[in-house]
């Protein structure tokens, strides 16, 4: 991917300079600067003005808007001093990362077996996880939440992590089929050569192989369960509840404390906002299911 | 003692028949190329031999054992990819040393015979070294060196020169040549470059859709190809082929009349072949020399001047032929010329394509290879 | 001719089986349990504030549902939901792309910022603009339209449906980028340089260069939109709670209301089933899209 993006921008940077329009083009490459800035600033607004709200006191916030103010780190403070914020923060961190691994540690020996030992099912198998994905989960919310009451499942942090693992399990799958599927065969032939049996040919040549791979594979796992709002919304009231039904708690008219919710939501989207902006392009595999690369 | 035997194996994928039914013998100390065009199943027999295939039918014997169930590493066999296919995230000293490793070697040990097979390749300053960090030429020792520390009985090379530029490959053939004399060991080579075949082997053999067309030296094949598929594939350019017609055929050959009239006798064995019978006359192009009395004639429509040789695409009506000439030839486009050949150079096919044998065996056709070069100090015979 | 590698493995099928089983089996549980519960209590009654009135329902359910305006309007208010955040999606999506493929300064900086929401989640960006984009009293549009001499629009109750488009809208369009812009870069410059030569301008080669090679991604963003935005439910939860009235009420929000607000498991059952076969209707589509894709 990195060298793709080279050579496109080394496309381009030859054909910026060789241009026949070489004045031209410098006064349209300013134009564009202006205009990519501007679309990208009004998209990026809404986040930008929270994240400046997060700063400000509770009367700034809801007075006119306006960017001259003393920013203040009171409603940080005034958030995370409350229990129940760190609370919910620790429900979504121990959901999303242990239903991440747990995915993982499934998905990886049924890729490994898809992508190195394919058999005539194999294409059949991966349409059919696909398409697993394809249940709406309103569709089913009834059973499973029966189901979750009868095995005292409801709002506790193990329910979410089942709910969480399932949903994301096609995903995982295909994406590290993607990625195994990219690595040389041969590397792998080359150890059986050498005598590796199954387990030292994942563990000393796959593994070490496809980890940056397997790492965003599971980023990507961890931002969907992080920022999934219908199970945890319908699933979990208070003690298992993760930062999406928490912030959610702030529409109720008595949550209005702009400045707070702020501070709140800035938190907890930031380490997310960083791990999507360093799987972007990866992430267009897992969630086109390799139909796009 | 390392041999092989191969006994009617096939493999299919699915429908497809990819290999089907191959017998060969494998000397101890052999230097064997299978070559032929894409497609024809050489690398799958190859890959058979590793073991990262499974044969469809039959057995694959190595030193007397059939191993058909042995899975690859147990087959004291080490393989050369076409790709080199190092490990990325290993230094040079790690890739050579992974099978060790694996086996349970102690350190110490592994790290001598790395560095025994670091010195035969000259590789001892790049072991420290990452593949990235590597040329081609010096991540294709790497590739020999990992199967040199194995000690395997058998040697197996998948295409290991085509991604090399060809000065590099010419080096590398010699250094091949070099390392199978000093290594004294058994290697299979499989190719679709027919001089690396002539070069390099002892034996060739020639394979085509899955087929064992002919087995033989380099010119044994050269001067006595099986059938029309085996003369065209060796030699380069390739041979040129005529439609003739027999006239006679006796103890000293077969007359067949060229076009434009002549008579020609060619010697090879007649029986079967009546007067009036449709034959194929094949000439190579190293063997047409031009002469204003030759009894073939035509219109010459391309000159590729090469210095010390020239080829001459020749029109012949419908035909075309290709004259391999001296260098200084000066003929230009458009020229007429007459030329002709030495009968005994010439071959003749049957309409199935099936070569009749020649009546006398050429005298280089049982040559071999050692003959060509200094044996050196290692292990000559 | 490396190409026509079968399993290249001595041993067959057993291995194959026996890693993928974890997988296979959890996903198939996953889908077919409940599914089967689901079409199971939809032909029940079965509501969980009557504990004694159970029993075999066979279709009264579904008769109920189809009977009920708020069905058909919900469903209304799904495909007009639907409808509109794709339309600005991938129009939106595909300029974007054309935009944000061009070389200028900071395109990189731009470009991540301009992909961000669509890692906020729901309920945030919900909230985002319920309170501070789009609050008629203190919201930042408000104030924009006063500044510009506008009265201030009540976005939630005068226009509930578009406010939410608007919301959805603003998380999916960042995805159509990314996927199309990811789409775009695969497209060869030299196919690009070829129609140059052949005297085609940007707006030609914009329309019978680009969108061509596009044609396949677009269809993916249409067909993975529509199964999340099927069952959007976060940011109606958060913003009108489906109303007012059922004005912002889609299949999702329905299906809720009717199992967990009103416990009635059979009527919700019936809802579902709905949404599914809904779904697949799209998924049918989708499936045989990446099908095709996997033969090469």
């Amino acid at each position: 991917m990195t060298t793709k993006t080279q050579s496109m921008s080394a496309a381009g940077a030859t054909r910026a300079a060789n241009g026949p329009r070489f004045g031209a083009l410098s006064s349209r490459r300013l134009w564009l600067t202006v205009l990519g800035w501007t679309v990208a600033g009004v998209i990026f607004f809404p986040i930008f003005w929270m994240v400046l709200t997060g700063f400000k006191t509770e009367a700034e916030a809801i007075a006119d808007p306006s960017l001259i103010f003393s920013p203040t780190l009171d409603s940080y403070a005034e958030v995370q001093s409350r229990a129940d914020y760190l609370h919910f923060a620790l429900n979504s961190v121990v959901v999303s990362f242990g239903s991440t691994l747990l995915a993982l540690v499934i998905a990886i020996p049924s890729a490994y077996a898809m992508a190195f030992l394919p058999t005539k099912r194999t294409k059949g198998t991966l349409l059919w996880m696909l398409s697993t994905k394809m249940l709406p989960p309103v569709g089913v919310l009834v059973p499973i939440y029966l189901l979750f009451r009868d095995f005292g499942l409801l709002d506790t942090r193990t329910g979410l992590v089942i709910v969480y693992t399932l949903m994301n399990l096609p995903i995982v799958v295909w994406m590290l089929y993607t990625f195994f599927k990219d690595l040389p065969r041969d590397i792998l032939e080359a150890g059986r050569m050498d005598g590796a049996g199954t387990l030292q040919e994942v563990w000393y040549l796959l593994l070490p192989l496809t980890l940056p791979g397997i790492a965003s594979t599971g980023l990507l796992a961890v931002i969907l369960s992080w920022n999934e709002a219908f199970w945890s919304l319908n699933l979990t009231s208070s003690q298992a509840a993760p930062l999406t039904a928490y912030i959610a708690s702030f529409s109720s008219p008595e949550g209005l404390f702009w400045a707070k919710l702020s501070a709140a939501s800035t938190m907890a989207i930031a380490p997310i906002l960083v791990f999507g902006w360093l799987t972007q392009k990866q992430m267009v595999r897992g969630l086109t299911f390799g139909a796009v690369k | 003692m390392s041999t092989l035997q191969l006994k009617q194996i096939t493999k299919s994928f699915g429908e497809t028949d990819v290999i089907k039914g191959v017998d060969l013998e494998v000397n101890d100390r052999e230097f064997v190329v299978f070559v032929g065009p894409s497609g024809c199943g050489k690398s799958t027999l190859m890959r058979m031999i590793a073991g990262l295939e499974n044969a469809t039918s039959g057995d694959i014997v190595i030193d007397g054992q059939r191993v058909n169930e042995v899975g690859p590493a147990d087959r004291g066999l080490a393989m050369v990819f076409q790709s080199y296919a190092l490990y990325p995230h290993m230094t040079v000293e790690d890739n050579m040393g992974f099978s060790l490793r694996l086996a349970g070697v102690p350190k110490a040990e592994r790290r001598q015979k790395v560095l025994e097979a670091a010195r035969i390749l000259q590789l001892e300053p790049l072991l420290d070294r990452k593949p990235k960090a590597l040329s081609g030429g010096q991540r294709q020792r790497v590739a020999i060196g990992r199967a040199i520390v194995r000690n395997p009985s058998i040697f197996l090379f998948d295409e290991p020169l085509s991604n090399l530029d060809a000065a590099l490959r010419v080096q590398m053939r010699i250094e091949l040549a070099r390392l199978h004399e000093e290594l004294d060991a058994t290697m299979i080579y499989v190719t679709h470059d027919q001089i690396e075949a002539m070069t390099m082997a002892d034996k060739i053999v020639v394979l085509q859709g899955g087929v064992v067309e002919q087995v033989g030296s380099p010119m044994e094949l050269y001067h006595h190809p099986r059938n029309r598929f085996v003369a065209g594939f060796i030699g380069s350019p390739k041979m040129n082929f005529l439609p003739v017609e027999a006239t006679e055929a006796g103890a000293e050959g077969v007359s067949v009349r060229l076009p434009g009239g002549d008579v020609a006798r060619v010697p090879v064995a007649g029986e079967g072949v009546s007067p009036g019978t449709a034959l194929e006359l094949g000439i190579r192009p190293e063997h047409l020399v031009l002469d204003d009395q030759g009894p073939l004639r035509g219109e010459i429509q391309v000159l590729e001047r090469l210095g010390g040789q020239t080829s001459l695409y020749v029109a012949m009506g419908e035909q075309t032929v290709t004259i391999m000439a001296d260098g200084d030839v000066a003929h230009r486009v458009r020229d007429e010329v007459r030329f002709g050949f030495e009968p005994g150079r010439a071959h003749l096919f049957a309409a199935d394509g099936l070569a009749l044998p020649s009546l006398e065996a050429h005298p280089l056709a049982g040559l071999k290879r050692q003959d060509n070069r200094l044996a050196s100090d290692a292990g000559s015979e | 001719m490396n190409k026509t590698r079968a399993s290249g493995r001595t041993v067959g099928g057993l291995r194959t089986l026996l890693l993928q089983a974890p997988a296979v089996s959890l996903l198939f549980l996953w889908m077919i349990v409940p599914l089967a519960m689901t079409v199971w209590f939809s032909l029940q009654r079965y509501n969980l504030l009557m504990p004694g009135m159970t029993g075999f329902a066979g279709l009264e359910n579904y008769e109920y549902l189809f009977t009920d305006p708020a069905l058909w309007s919900a469903i209304g208010t799904t495909l007009l939901l639907v409808g509109w955040v794709l339309a600005i999606t991938v129009v939106g999506g595909t300029l974007l792309a054309v935009l944000f493929q061009q070389e200028f300064l900071g395109r990189g900086i731009a470009r991540v910022l301009a992909i961000s929401p669509f890692f906020v989640m729901p309920t945030v960006s919900a909230l985002i603009w319920k309170n501070m984009m789009m609050h008629p009293a203190n919201g930042v549009l408000a104030w924009l339209a006063e500044s510009l001499g506008l009265p201030a629009v009540d976005w939630f109750s005068s226009l509930p449906l578009t406010s939410i488009v608007i919301i959805v809208g603003w998380q999916w369009l960042p995805f159509a980028l990314l996927i199309l812009l990811t789409a775009m870069q695969s497209l060869d410059d030299d196919q690009v340089e070829a129609a140059r030569m052949d005297g085609a301008g940007p707006i030609a080669i914009f329309f019978f260069i680009t969108l061509p090679h596009l044609k396949r991604a677009i269809s993916v963003v249409i067909m993975i939109e529509m199964i999340f935005l099927l069952t959007i439910f976060a940011e109606i939860f958060v913003t009108t709670s489906g109303g007012p009235g059922l004005a912002t009420t889609n299949l999702a929000y329905l299906i809720y209301i009717r199992a967990l607000l009103d416990f009635d498991v059979g009527m919700a059952s019936a809802g579902g089933v709905v949404a599914i076969v809904l779904a697949n209707i799209v998924a049918v589509f989708l499936v045989r899209m990446v099908a095709r894709n996997l033969d090469n």
